[in-house]
Formats: structure tokens, C-alpha cells, sequence
């Protein structure tokens, strides 16, 4: 009963939100100066053929009669046709995710290694130079961004030593007809480790500079609730039972720790996705954030509003998710 | 008498320096009851943290011995000390809302350490559990092992980890203000099934309190603490009768036994508080020459 009231609470929350964001985004790429048509066209057109193209576009309209025109087919799955590339915005958007959202798991799959690895390092030698070492190498890596980080390590593994591509998604040799655009997911299951190994060294690069500030944010709470766990009389029970200081740290107080980071990490989780639109750039990966900067540039309206619609989704699931593993791992609220 | 634990001239002081505990000496004998007395902050947990090897981070040991069961526990690598305290003592802590994790079932949280570390087949461990349990009076311990901590109340919880500690047949039990943190209704049961246990399974307790009332119905020996000096170590009737020291003399006066049913509840005197500081700055004085 108070599950499917939450659902319906959450769903509702959700279909604001996005409305919301639809109609900021949708006034202020619309106030902001550019002529979309105007780009369109080659030089020497007419105003009469800028009007017509204006007209067929919908742009003559008011905003308000615009927006209406764009929700209602949004309602029937329509998110208009993107001007630069005269194909449907949601078919190009949808064709584009798989490879951001593949970034950016992998991104926080090395994230969540890293900064748990700091955080467990940091406490098992908690009040020693190594402490001092995870927190001296956690802030460093925090104060620098990540897509500074990716100019950082194209430097490093790109040019100095380069085992790593630079740019782009896949190899064209190795580009086998994937049946879906999750190419790294597709060809785990397809057992084919030769892509795969392509796919890593296209993606390690990008990922690990989105990752690096992520890491780092977890190695600092985690560590900080590690270390007040570690204090906590049940832990000191545990001590008496016979248990040495590994078993400790990673079976008495890791899951009760986690929980309160878990949130915030979900926080900077989002932070990430939104990191890969210009960590994509840099690389030329092709993905949803790429696009993304072609669409603002050539004020490809329907595109950029389908893009941050569907940014301003993920972002929501990424809420859900966290909100739900947060139950999930939580005893006083799972029988709840 | 053997003693099963004996604490030999411990010093215990703060990496800052400042003292902690004073050359404290103390003996329980195997399967006896030694109540160990003193007022808040007098260092009654701190004895009980250096025995089970949890001291703070910020204590030290300066010197002194702690022998279990005839092992000179200094003497032994950490990992194997570890290991002996947790066969040969176990810990009934002060406050049963905190000691329980509460991300694990109970069942585990017994049986565990008996498959971990001592080597038990996990069938043979959840049926010690559910005995142990029943030796605590919970009902229906089967659904109780598979309950999360927060679903119990604080009796519960507390008859839980007295059933824990039991677990590993220990041959000291260390409760450390075991009804503190309880409801005045449920502490007197719980005492009384500390005292049951202990019967039952022959274990030496050392029983940690600021109340001498509860120490008259429960002990064999005891030691007076005072700022981390033993200042009178006695047998029971001993003591209740002819105590040595002021403070002693003074603290019983305060609290209301057998002897003294409705007790005086006068305030230790501050010529008794002064005269007894004075002797701890002596012992400081001979320490530091
Ligand atoms: N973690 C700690 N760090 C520093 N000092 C402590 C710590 N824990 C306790 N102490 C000090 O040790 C002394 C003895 O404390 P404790 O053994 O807990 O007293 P009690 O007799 O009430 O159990 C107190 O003066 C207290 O201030
Ligand atoms: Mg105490």
C-alpha cells in the first residue's frame, strides 16, 4: 500500500521535474541569439526562403504556441526532427545512449574500485602516514576537473606512452555488426575479447578521467564513516570474538558504512553523467554529450531539448536507483 | 587460590602522559565472581578494554602484566593473542542498543566467530545457538536468529549477547555495567540470569559496576577504584563488615545493602575525597622517580 503510494509520489515527482526542465530548456535556447534556419541555408538566400523554411520548422509561432505543438507530440513519442541532420531527434538521441551510459558506468564501476580501495587502505592504516598519503592523493585528485584530468592523462597515455587510443568508440576494423549500440555489453556476451580489448582502449582514457574526481569524493566519505564505524561498540565486540583488523574494517563496519555515502555518491554520480558531455568532446567519443555540443552548435533546437530532456531523465533514474539500493541495504526501512 | 585472570601492576596512561590506571593488581579466581567498584570515569572500563586487547587508540600500556589462564598475554604474537582472548573470555557490554550490528541477522552474529574462528560446522553452531537462547529464556530463538537487531527490545537484545558471549564456552566473562543502559524493570532480571549463566557454565565473572548494592548479591571478591588506583581489594563479607580503607567505609555508608537496607545516602565526605587524592598524587610522586 505505502510502496505503491511512494511509486505514484515518485512517478508524479518525476513527470514535474521533466516538465520543468522541458520548459526552461525550451525558452532559453529560444531567447538566446542564432538563427537556426539562418545556418541551414547556404549564403545568398532570400528572406522569403528563410521565412518559409522558419515557417516549416514552426519557428513563426509564439513560444507558447511552439511549446504546445512540441508537447503534444512528445506525447505520442515524437520529439521532433532535428534540423542539422533532418533525421527524427528521438531515433538520433536513442542511437547515441548506449555508449554514453556504457562510459559512464564503466567510468563509475572504476570510481567505486578505486575510492573504496583509498577508503579501506586509508582506514586499515588509519592515523599513519598512509592515511595522510589516501588523503593528500584524494584532495590533489579532487582539486583538478576531470576533463583536465583528460588532457592529463592523453599527455601521459596518449603521447608519452601511448598504449591507449585517443579518440573515437570503437576501431573500424573491428566495428562487427553489433545488433545494439551497447557494443561493450554486446560483445561481452558475444565472448569477443578482441573487441572488447579495443573497446577498453578507447574508453579507459575518458573513463578514467571521469572517474578520478569520483574516486575521490568516496575515498574521503567512506573513509570518514569507516573510520566513526570503526569507533562503535559492535565493532569493538567483534574485536573481542577474535577477529583481526581486516575482517574487521570489511565485514563489521563496511556495509553499515556505505549507507550514509550512498546518497551522495549518487549526487556525484549525476555530476559525472553530466561530466561526459565534454569528456566526450575531448576524445571525440561518440557519444549522447558529443552530440550534444554539435546540436548547440548549430542550434539544433529540437535536438539540444531532446538531449536534456533525456540527460534530466537519467538523472531521475539515478535518483531512484540510489533511493531504492538505500532500502535495499538497510535493514529498518526493508521490512518497513 | 588460582587465579584465572590476574592483572599485574598495570599502568595505563594517555599518550599525552596523563594516568589513566595506576599500578592496578587484580585476581579473579577460575568460576568466581570479583566485582569491580568505582565511581564514573575511574577507569572500571579501561581495565576491562586492556584484558579483552580493545583499548583506545590514545591509551598506552606503560607497564605491567595481564595473565589469562596462566598466559602472559605480552608474551604472545598479536594474531595469537587475539585468538586466546576470544577462546578463553568474552564481553557482556554496557549498552545493548549499540553492540549489536545492525546490518546482520542475530543467528549470524552468534554463530559466526564459532565457524570463523574456532572451526565449527555451521549446523553444529546454530544449534548451539538456539541451547544458548533458551538458556536466556527468549522464546521461539529460531525466530529470533533470523530478527535484524532493531526489531528486539533493549531485555532482548541484552539476554541475546549475554547468550553470545556464552557462546564460545569461555572461561571469563567480562560484564561491563551490563544494566546501565536498561529499563529499572528489566535490570534485575538481567542480573539475575548473569549470576544463572555464570553458575551454569562454571565461568570466573569479572563484574564491572558503580553500584556496591548490586555488588553485595552477585560477588565473591572485589576491587575498589579510585582515579585508577585500587584502593582496597577485599573479599565480600570482609569488606561489608570491616572495610580498610575511608573511601571504602565511605562509599558503603553511601549505598544501601543487606547490611544497611535503606542506606544513608550521605555523600562521600570531602575530607575522605582529599585524603584519597592525596594518596594517588603519592603513588604519582614514587612513579615518576
Ligand atoms: N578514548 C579515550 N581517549 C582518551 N581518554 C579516554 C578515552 N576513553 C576513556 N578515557 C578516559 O579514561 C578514564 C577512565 O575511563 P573509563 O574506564 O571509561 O571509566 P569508567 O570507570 O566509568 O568505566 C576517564 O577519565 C576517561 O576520560
Ligand atoms: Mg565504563
Amino acid at each position: 500500500m505505502t510502496v505503491f503510494r511512494n511509486i505514484l509520489i515518485r512517478l508524479l515527482t518525476t513527470a514535474v521535474t521533466l516538465f520543468g526542465v522541458a520548459v526552461i530548456v525550451f525558452v532559453v535556447i529560444r531567447v538566446v541569439p542564432g538563427n537556426p534556419i539562418a545556418m541551414m541555408l547556404p549564403p545568398g538566400a532570400t528572406d522569403a526562403d528563410i521565412a518559409r523554411l522558419q515557417a516549416q520548422y514552426g519557428f513563426d509561432k509564439s513560444i507558447f504556441q511552439q511549446f504546445m505543438i512540441w508537447l503534444s507530440g512528445v506525447m505520442q513519442g515524437d520529439f521532433g526532427t532535428s534540423i542539422s541532420t533532418r533525421q527524427p531527434v528521438a531515433g538520433l538521441v536513442l542511437s547515441r545512449l548506449p555508449a554514453t551510459l556504457e562510459l559512464s558506468i564503466v567510468a563509475l564501476t572504476i570510481a567505486m574500485l578505486l575510492g573504496g580501495a583509498l577508503a579501506l587502505a586509508g582506514t586499515r592504516f588509519r592515523e599513519t602516514k598512509a592515511e595522510a598519503a589516501v588523503d593528500i592523493t584524494s584532495g590533489m585528485a579532487l582539486s583538478i576537473p576531470d576533463f583536465l584530468w583528460g588532457l592529463v592523462l592523453i599527455l601521459l597515455f596518449g603521447v608519452l606512452w601511448p598504449v591507449f587510443h585517443i579518440s573515437g568508440r570503437i576501431s573500424p576494423a573491428l566495428n562487427i555488426d553489433f545488433s545494439t549500440n551497447f557494443y561493450l555489453f554486446e560483445s561481452i556476451l558475444r565472448l569477443r575479447f578482441d573487441v572488447i580489448a579495443d573497446l577498453v582502449g578507447h574508453m579507459f582514457m575518458p573513463a578514467l578521467a571521469l572517474a578520478i574526481p569520483l574516486a575521490a569524493i568516496i575515498a574521503q566519505l567512506l573513509k570518514q564513516s569507516l573510520k566513526e564505524t570503526m569507533h562503535l561498540d559492535y565493532v569493538t565486540l567483534a574485536r573481542t570474538k577474535g577477529y583481526g583488523e581486516n575482517h574487521v574494517i570489511t565485514r563489521e563496519a563496511l556495509p553499515n558504512a556505505v549507507l550514509p555515502t550512498l546518497t551522495l555518491v549518487g549526487v556525484q554520480f549525476t555530476f559525472l553523467i553530466g561530466g561526459t558531455v565534454i569528456i566526450e568532446r575531448l576524445f571525440s567519443y561518440e557519444g549522447l554529450g558529443n552530440m550534444a555540443i554539435d546540436a548547440v552548435i548549430n542550434r539544433d533546437l529540437p535536438l539540444i531539448q531532446g538531449i536534456v530532456i533525456l540527460f534530466a531523465f537519467l538523472f531521475t533514474i539515478v535518483n531512484l536507483v540510489v533511493d531504492m539500493l538505500y532500502v535495499l541495504l538497510n535493514p529498518k526501512l526493508r521490512h518497513a | 587460590m588460582n587465579s584465572f585472570l590476574e592483572v599485574r601492576n598495570l599502568n595505563l596512561s594517555l599518550k599525552a602522559g596523563m594516568p589513566i590506571l595506576r599500578s592496578v593488581s587484580l585476581n579473579v579466581a577460575a568460576g568466581q565472581v570479583h566485582g569491580l567498584v568505582g565511581e564514573s570515569g575511574a577507569g572500571k572500563s579501561m581495565i576491562g578494554k586492556a584484558v579483552l586487547g580493545t583499548l583506545p587508540r590514545a591509551l598506552q600500556v606503560t607497564s605491567g602484566e595481564i595473565w589469562l589462564d596462566g598466559v602472559n598475554l605480552n608474551s604472545l604474537p598479536t594474531a595469537e593473542r587475539r585468538k586466546t582472548i576470544g577462546a578463553k573470555a568474552a564481553l557482556i557490554p554496557q549498552d545493548p542498543l549499540t553492540a549489536l550490528n545492525p546490518s546482520k541477522r542475530i543467528g549470524p552474529q552468534i554463530t559466526r566467530r564459532l565457524v570463523d574462528i574456532l572451526g565449527w560446522q555451521k549446523s553444529d553452531a546454530e544449534a548451539r545457538a538456539v541451547e544458548l537462547l533458551h538458556e536466556v529464556h527468549i522464546p521461539d530463538p529460531a525466530r529470533v536468529m533470523k530478527s535484524y537487531p532493531h526489531e528486539l527490545s533493549g531485555g532482548m537484545r541484552q539476554r541475546i549477547l549475554i547468550a553470545s558471549a556464552f557462546a564460545a564456552e569461555p572461561k571469563l566473562i567480562i560484564a561491563d555495567e551490563p544494566t546501565t543502559a536498561l529499563d529499572v524493570t528489566v535490570q534485575k532480571q538481567i542480573l539475575r540470569l548473569i549470576a544463572e549463566m555464570q553458575q551454569r557454565h562454571d565461568t570466573a565473572l569479572l563484574f564491572v559496576t558503580h553500584d556496591l548494592g548490586v555488588v553485595s548479591k552477585t560477588c565473591d571478591t572485589l576491587s575498589v577504584l579510585y582515579a585508577g588506583k585500587v584502593i582496597e581489594e577485599a573479599r565480600m563479607r570482609r569488606f561489608f563488615t570491616r572495610p580498610i580503607h575511608p573511601y571504602s567505609a565511605a562509599l558503603l555508608k553511601a549505598t544501601p545493602t543487606y547490611t544497611n537496607p535503606r542506606g544513608s545516602l550521605t555523600p562521600v565526605p570531602q575530607s575522605v575525597i582529599d585524603a584519597t587524592e592525596r594518596e594517588v598524587r603519592e603513588h604519582d610522586m614514587r612513579a615518576s622517580r
